[in-house]
């Protein structure tokens, strides 16, 4: 009798010991992309026309007094605030994609596949062609404000969706698809219609540009994460639950219309604010989720952070490709996730054996 | 303390699933088997007492007091309901989805305490070995054990499992219900098991409930329902019992061929 629960005692530290090692990992791990982050920031500032080392860079950002005035107006007025836009909208977009995909049970949702992108890009076109503002005194930012207010209208007609009586996640999938082609073809209209100086306009919003980064855009950033984040981070368990299916969620204890509900708000804040910053940037909310439920799983615990992270990542490495390939040139940021991050995003579905969505 | 139900009807637009229908108390300490054909509602049955679903008219109580009043989640405290599926195509290991249940979804941080609670469940439960494994990976048997061992490791005056050891080998089945048996006894619960393999229910439940069309047809100690002419006209098959060879009480059944 002793015996067997020695070895029930050895059997259950060693369960004990793995999990704890394996929780030891993923800390680890997202230390090290943090960092990783950091690394890329500093980066980010050094690349560009004018250039900069890296102990310039680290001086005038921890010693601005000591920094020529030239210095300090590149850093600090221009540069830095599109490094950290740059994290900021990578990091919303992670998010909003890993909630999606977790409320919606979908690989494929992402601001991008449920049209609140196409809506932005048409708000911004309505304000470029023909000068209309959706939010009056909106002033200069008047094509910032309109794009916002078609991406939450475009959630709020979702939000109705998911109100109606049996009406399911993939039915959800399936309006913003409806929506996305919607918008695609009122923005086609608008183009059609448009001048060439406003055509050329409509087309450079749409591509993505960090280049409208702004101190008081990095803060509203700051400002919806810091709204939405703590939310999200309360519900953790909810949502790790729900993924597996509503039923189990729901005899756990998951309120699951209501869990639905607000996350696609918060979801939707955060998508309409950075795509309505930067213009229609696909891939990121897609693929942030992916690479950290292959890299961690989908304990929210580590999937939330590594999702915001991944977003991260890749946006400030886009911000750096977008200056670096040809110097001298700025490269729309759209295109760039897109065709550096699809090769890279491939090559990790094929190397991994794990399927998750079948 | 003890569970019934009185005048539950459900309906899924047109169909009516379940029909002013209820049972008599089912005792603490006591493991009760809900038996009937498929469609029966022994489904529906359990998610109207876990409360995911609201009947039309009828109450289910913990003694006495009615479960309509308490809130989603208060309710979901008292009641622990294992569906019969779970999708498991999400990217979590099994030690994750008992720690989930572990947590009652509440709190970030997991304690060295949580974390012994998981483990010992697991080890229990027998599938120490399967706690790394991602539970997409799982046979559908071993699903099942995680699903017994997840709904186990959480803490209710009532457990309800729907089917339970429906994908699992013959030792694996009397393994769990023993485990579900004992775990009703050792906590003084109320628990209700859905089988469809009558010897099973004739050799571990305390207490039988026959399900046919909707309504609860028969109430009390195996023998005397497995006995029942009800049961045989429930199941659309004739029924003999006997004695096996541990005195245990077995269950046979036959298709009557019409003449016709």
């Amino acid at each position: 009798m002793v015996d067997l629960s020695s070895d029930q005692d050895v059997a259950v530290s060693a369960l004990v010991h793995g999990y704890k090692s394996r929780n030891a990992r993923r800390a680890a791990l997202l230390l090290a992309v943090l960092a990783a982050l950091c690394l890329l920031v500093i980066v980010d500032v050094m690349t560009g026309p004018a250039r900069l080392s890296f102990a310039d860079v680290l001086s005038v950002l921890f010693n601005p007094s000591a920094a020529t005035a030239q210095q300090k107006v590149i850093i600090w007025d221009l540069r830095l605030p599109i490094a950290l836009m740059a994290l900021c909208i990578g990091a919303m977009l992670g998010i909003a994609g890993a909630g999606m995909q977790t409320i919606l049970n979908n690989p494929l949702a992402d601001p991008f596949t449920l049209g609140l992108s196409s809506a932005a890009s048409f708000g911004a076109a309505l304000a470029i062609s023909l000068q209309w503002s959706l939010i009056p005194g909106a002033g200069v930012y008047f094509i910032t404000g309109n794009a916002f207010v078609m991406a939450m209208l475009t959630s709020l007609a979702l939000y109705g969706f998911t109100r109606l009586r049996g009406v399911t996640p993939e039915a959800m999938i399936l309006v913003g698809i409806a929506m996305l082609f919607t918008f695609n073809a009122l923005l086609a209209l608008l183009q059609y219609g448009a001048s060439e100086l406003e055509l050329a306009q409509i087309v450079f919003w749409q591509l993505g540009s960090l280049a409208r980064a702004s101190w008081g855009k990095v803060l509203t950033c700051v400002v919806v994460l810091a709204i939405v984040l703590p939310y999200f981070m309360s519900q953790t368990w909810s949502l790790t639950a729900l993924r597996m299916g509503e039923e189990k969620a729901a005899s756990l204890g998951v309120n699951v219309s209501v869990l639905r509900l607000t996350v696609l708000a918060g979801v939707s804040l955060l998508a309409a604010v950075a795509v309505s910053f930067v213009g229609a940037v696909a891939f990121v909310g897609l693929v942030g989720p992916h690479i950290a439920r292959i890299v961690v799983g989908e304990d929210q615990r580590g999937f939330l952070p590594l999702s915001a992270f991944a977003g991260a990542l890749i946006m400030a490495g886009t911000s750096i490709a977008s200056k670096a390939i040809t110097p001298g040139v700025i490269y729309p940021i759209g295109m760039i996730t897109s065709l550096i991050g699809i090769p890279f995003f491939i090559s990790l579905i094929l190397s991994q054996r794990q399927r998750h969505w079948q | 303390m003890t569970l019934s139900a009185q005048g539950l009807s459900v309906q899924f637009g047109a169909r009516q699933v379940l029909h002013d229908t209820g049972f008599g108390a089912l005792r603490q300490g006591q493991l009760t088997a809900l038996i009937g054909p498929n469609a029966a509602g022994k489904s529906t049955l359990f998610r109207t007492i876990a409360g995911l679903i609201k009947p039309q008219s009828g109450t289910v109580s913990i003694h006495g007091q009615d479960l309509a009043q308490l809130g989603v989640k208060a309710r979901l405290d008292r009641v622990c309901f294992m569906p019969q599926f779970f999708t498991a195509n999400a990217a979590l290991s099994v030690f994750d989805v008992v720690l989930m249940a572990q947590k009652q979804l509440a709190g970030w941080r997991v304690s060295t305490d949580d974390m012994t609670a998981v483990a010992q469940h697991l080890h229990n439960s027998g599938i120490g070995h399967l706690a790394e494994a991602n539970i997409g990976e799982l046979s559908g048997g071993q699903a099942q054990l995680v699903s017994v061992c997840q709904a186990l490791t959480r803490k209710a005056d009532v457990y309800l499992f729907d089917e339970p050891t429906s994908a699992l080998d013959l030792r694996h089945q009397l393994e769990v219900m023993t485990r579900i048996r004992t775990a009703i006894k050792d906590r003084n619960a109320i628990g209700i098991v859905a089988l469809h393999d009558l010897n099973l229910a004739a050799r571990y439940a305390d207490h039988l409930l026959l399900i046919g069309n909707g309504k609860i047809r028969a109430q009390g100690a195996p023998a005397e329902v497995l006995s029942d002419p009800l049961i045989a006209e429930t199941y659309e098959v004739a029924i003999e019992t006997a004695q096996g060879p541990r005195k245990e009480l077995n269950v046979h059944a036959y298709v009557e061929h019409s003449a016709a």
